[in-house]
């Protein structure tokens, strides 16, 4: 069985609802649309990418989702629950600039669990410390670390709390192009293995068609969904295969499109 | 050499020895020429320095000056560090005391000696108050602006991770501003050294300060008063140093260097 077809058999549960959102930010009694009317359901240890323009409010609804910002109508709900604030068992990783400067990398992977008792704690540490391959630079501070390194162990700090879904925020944007194709490797590799429900948002067509499940188009500002494009192609997925090609381009007339609106 | 090259450890000690010799010349040079009668040559300094070493007062002065600066220093971060860590984090509270703060900070401590006078007498404690007052101010700013300046990356992700508002204030944005602080309090120590020199002129008798002006007043011992002087740039220089010496801790080494 395909990574692909187990995900749809153990998908049978909704994860997260987006419902009829929109959000509405207002600025000097200026008042800007940013997110319309957006419907949305994630199942269990789902990849979904949320793709668009930039500018175009894919982050706010990310952070909406997360439960950083509230929409102005419409309901996000989570294993059924309204989000209201931002939770651990919802982890938002943000590009590399996330991690604490003045932690170790065992000091940043520990940071969410204080409140476990401290043998389980340094199991979980040592763990995720070799998941994500910072083996060898547990005491180092992130200073030392290269982009790519850093991004690593923030993905370990999100996941060492055991999240149920990720939200991450272009995180690979900031890491040069060879470093990039690594980390998307590594975060397939990693979600493969821990099944969490991921929200990844992007603007990079192929990053998305690489990665996702699902890809949510969206329009420029404000955002609408334009198409969820399903990626029924198994990893790992062959990037010149006339299929991902299709899909590929299928998704470029869509932002084409999106752009001249 | 060029300006771009790493300088050699020999040379790293070289050029400021020389440049203090090349001074010291000058300074000897500028005496003889002069034929003055009051103001002592670096010799006559020297002198000095042996003469108050031998009669065992400059141990207790250099003790009892570095004694007021802790305490005055000591207290202004006690009372500076979590004030400004709380106007910082409540914006609303710092709208309403800044006002209050922007006034009283340009004031120069030495301009509050009667008032000092007036609530402590005269003696240790005006002196302690005045380096107080002079240390307080630059701690609260720096504190103040360190915590506004904590990236929102951070609070959030201090927040996602359940972290209650006390745990995010010691676990997240005291951390992330360690390093402006460190810079505040390094600046606060240095104001704190000048305030005690004049604070002890004035306010009490013994420290440098009173040496400073007790030698002049006490049969116009110029070769003292430089001496003093000389002693109290030394120990201020020291003083500084030392604080430095914090910055390269690895917990806050972050914010003091530059990264990509």
């Amino acid at each position: 069985m395909s990574v692909a077809e187990a995900v749809l058999a153990s998908s049978l549960k909704t994860k997260l609802r987006v419902d009829h959102v929109s959000m509405v930010f207002k600025r000097g009694g200026k008042s800007t649309p940013v997110l319309e009317d957006i419907n949305l359901e994630v199942k269990d240890g789902e990849f979904v990418c949320l793709l668009g323009p930039s500018g175009c409010g894919k982050t706010t609804l990310l952070n909406a989702m997360g439960g950083f910002l509230s929409p102005t109508s419409g309901e996000i709900r989570a294993d059924a629950e309204i989000v209201h604030g931002p939770d651990p068992r919802r982890i938002f990783v943000f590009q590399e600039r996330g991690v604490f400067p003045w932690l170790t990398v065992e000091g940043n992977i520990g940071f969410g669990l204080f409140k476990l008792p401290r043998a389980e704690k340094e199991k979980r540490i040592a763990y995720y410390i070799k998941m994500v391959g910072l083996e060898g630079f547990e005491k180092a501070y992130p200073p030392e670390l290269s982009g790519g390194m850093k991004q690593r162990l923030e993905v370990a700090r999100a996941l060492a709390v055991n999240p149920d879904m990720l939200f991450l925020d272009e995180p690979f944007g900031a890491l040069d192009s060879i470093t990039r194709l690594v980390m998307r490797g590594e975060l397939l590799r990693i979600w493969e293995t821990e099944r969490k429900t991921i929200i990844f948002v992007t603007h990079d067509i192929d990053e998305a068609v690489q990665l996702a499940d699902r890809v949510v188009v969206m329009s420029a500002r404000p955002a609408t969904i334009r198409q969820i494009v399903n990626i029924d192609i198994p990893h790992p997925r062959d990037i010149s295969s006339a299929r991902y090609l299709e899909l590929r381009d299928s998704i470029f007339k869509q932002i084409g499109l999106a752009q001249k609106k | 050499m060029n300006s771009l090259a790493e300088p050699r450890k020999w040379e790293k000690l070289f050029w400021p020895i020389l440049a203090s010799a090349l001074l010291l010349a000058l300074w000897h040079c500028s005496v003889v020429w002069t034929a003055t009668k009051i103001f002592p040559s670096p010799r006559d300094v020297e002198r000095g320095l042996a003469e108050l070493l031998r009669h065992h007062v400059l141990w207790n002065d250099i003790g009892d000056s570095l004694r007021r600066v802790s305490v005055g220093f000591g207290t202004a971060a006690l009372i500076g560090i979590p004030l400004g860590l709380v106007l910082g984090w409540y914006p609303a509270a710092n709208q309403v005391v800044n006002p209050v703060m922007q006034i009283l900070r340009p004031i120069s401590p030495i301009a509050w000696i009667p008032i000092a006078i007036i609530l402590f007498g005269v003696g240790d404690r005006a002196a302690m108050f005045l380096i107080f007052l002079g240390a307080f101010f630059p701690i609260v700013v720096a504190c103040i602006n360190g915590v506004s300046n904590v990236p929102s990356v951070f609070r959030r992700a201090g927040r996602n991770f359940g972290l209650t508002p006390v745990q995010l204030l010691a676990k997240v944005v005291f951390p992330a501003a360690l390093p402006q602080i460190l810079v505040g309090l390094r600046i606060a120590l240095g104001i704190a050294w000048l305030v005690v020199v004049a604070a002890e002129m004035i306010a009490v008798d013994s420290g440098l300060g009173y040496l400073v002006i007790d030698s002049r007043n006490s049969g116009k011992r110029y070769d003292l008063v430089v001496a003093a002087i000389l002693l109290i740039g030394v120990i201020g220089l020291l003083l500084d140093f030392g604080f430095r010496r914090l910055e390269k801790l690895r917990s806050v080494r972050w914010g003091f260097r530059n990264e990509s």
